[in-house]
């Protein structure tokens, strides 16, 4: 067999290993083909205003929170993976990080039973039927959640549920006292 | 009377697939061909293969609406789609800008299409040299001269 009839097959073991090395990569969720690379961090989070989803009459708004780093959550009770990291959120609760939900394209009454339920892991919740603020946030999925600083600078955001790894590779170092 | 029933119960279920068609209004003719313009350049991001107009996902109906809604308030065409870029980065458009980071996207498939072509012209003229360099002696000459000619049935004299 001449040499030049290796390099096929070379190219093809090269292609076979980039294909395994991207398969690995997405099945131990290091790679996602579906995330949106977000142009987000570093700038200023956009200010909402939403209604409070305990009752209408009342408002959340962005400005309330400034001053501190604080947690923007965007859940829906229509989102499996939001009632898996539910239980997470309330230990972060726990450690006294402020998380404000923002309950997307959701209806009220089941949003405030699931709470209920399970426990309330936020300072307040906004309440966006409308995607106002999803899209505002570029939200393509829920969930997803954005540290928003002291300055009001969105510094890091994570799509997918939260846990334990995501918050001290991501998240942690923006706490220092958590 | 069961018709009345059944006839009421028709119309109830059409009006409630009605409810789910938009119907936006425009200001101008010019307005509107800016959002179908709009709504077929950007992406649904839940579908990803989809244009916002195509597609039946609760944030592009939200989307679409947000488009209309810009639009009525004055905004053009490339306002909406930077307002969309800067929440959703270069992904939203169908049509990724021409710069930098996306040249090779752009570039690429001509770059591997002119190199194919002259792989190939390399290739076919190779096998032309070796054709024609063939070099065989009188007695190669003479064993192709019997097989041409000397078939015992071969009817061709010219």
């Amino acid at each position: 067999m001449s040499k030049k009839a290796i390099i096929p097959l070379l190219l093809f073991v090269a292609l076979s290993g980039l294909f395994l090395y991207v398969l690995v990569q997405m099945n131990k969720g290091e790679y996602n083909p579906r995330d949106i690379p977000t142009e987000f961090i570093g700038r200023a989070a956009p200010e909402f205003t939403l209604p409070s989803l305990f009752d209408p009459n009342q408002q959340v708004s962005s400005s309330a929170f400034e001053g501190n780093p604080w947690l923007l959550n965007v859940w829906g009770t229509w989102c499996p993976e939001c009632w898996r990291e539910h239980e997470y959120l309330l230990t972060l609760r726990q450690r006294g990080i402020p998380i404000v939900g923002i309950d997307w394209r959701d209806d009220r009454e089941e949003a405030k039973a699931m709470l209920a339920r399970l426990g309330n892991p936020f300072v307040a919740v906004g309440f966006d039927p409308d995607s106002e603020l999803a899209i505002d946030y570029g939200v393509y999925g829920a969930p997803e959640t954005f540290l928003i600083d002291a300055d009001g600078i969105i510094r890091a955001k994570h799509a997918g549920a939260m846990n334990e790894t995501v918050w001290r590779e991501k998240f942690a170092s923006h706490f220092d006292k958590g | 009377m069961r018709h009345g029933i059944l006839i009421a119960a028709l119309l109830l279920s059409l009006s409630a697939g009605a409810s789910k068609i938009e119907v936006y209004e425009f200001e101008s003719a010019e307005q509107e061909r800016a959002y179908k313009a709009l709504t077929t350049e950007l992406r649904c991001l839940v579908c990803q293969n989809q244009d916002i107009a195509d597609s039946n996902a609760e944030l592009a109906q939200d989307m679409r609406r947000k488009v209309h809604s810009m639009l009525r308030e004055g905004k053009d065409k490339k306002e909406i789609a930077d307002f969309m870029v800067q929440r959703y980065g270069d992904f939203v458009l169908y049509k990724p800008p021409f710069d930098a980071r996306t040249a090779v996207l752009w570039i690429g498939p001509f770059v591997f299409f002119i190199l194919a072509v002259w792989l190939m012209l390399r290739s076919i003229r190779k096998a032309g040299e070796r054709d024609r360099n063939v070099r065989i002696d009188s007695e190669q000459v003479q064993q192709a001269h019997h097989l041409l000619d000397d078939k015992p049935d071969n009817g061709n004299k010219r």
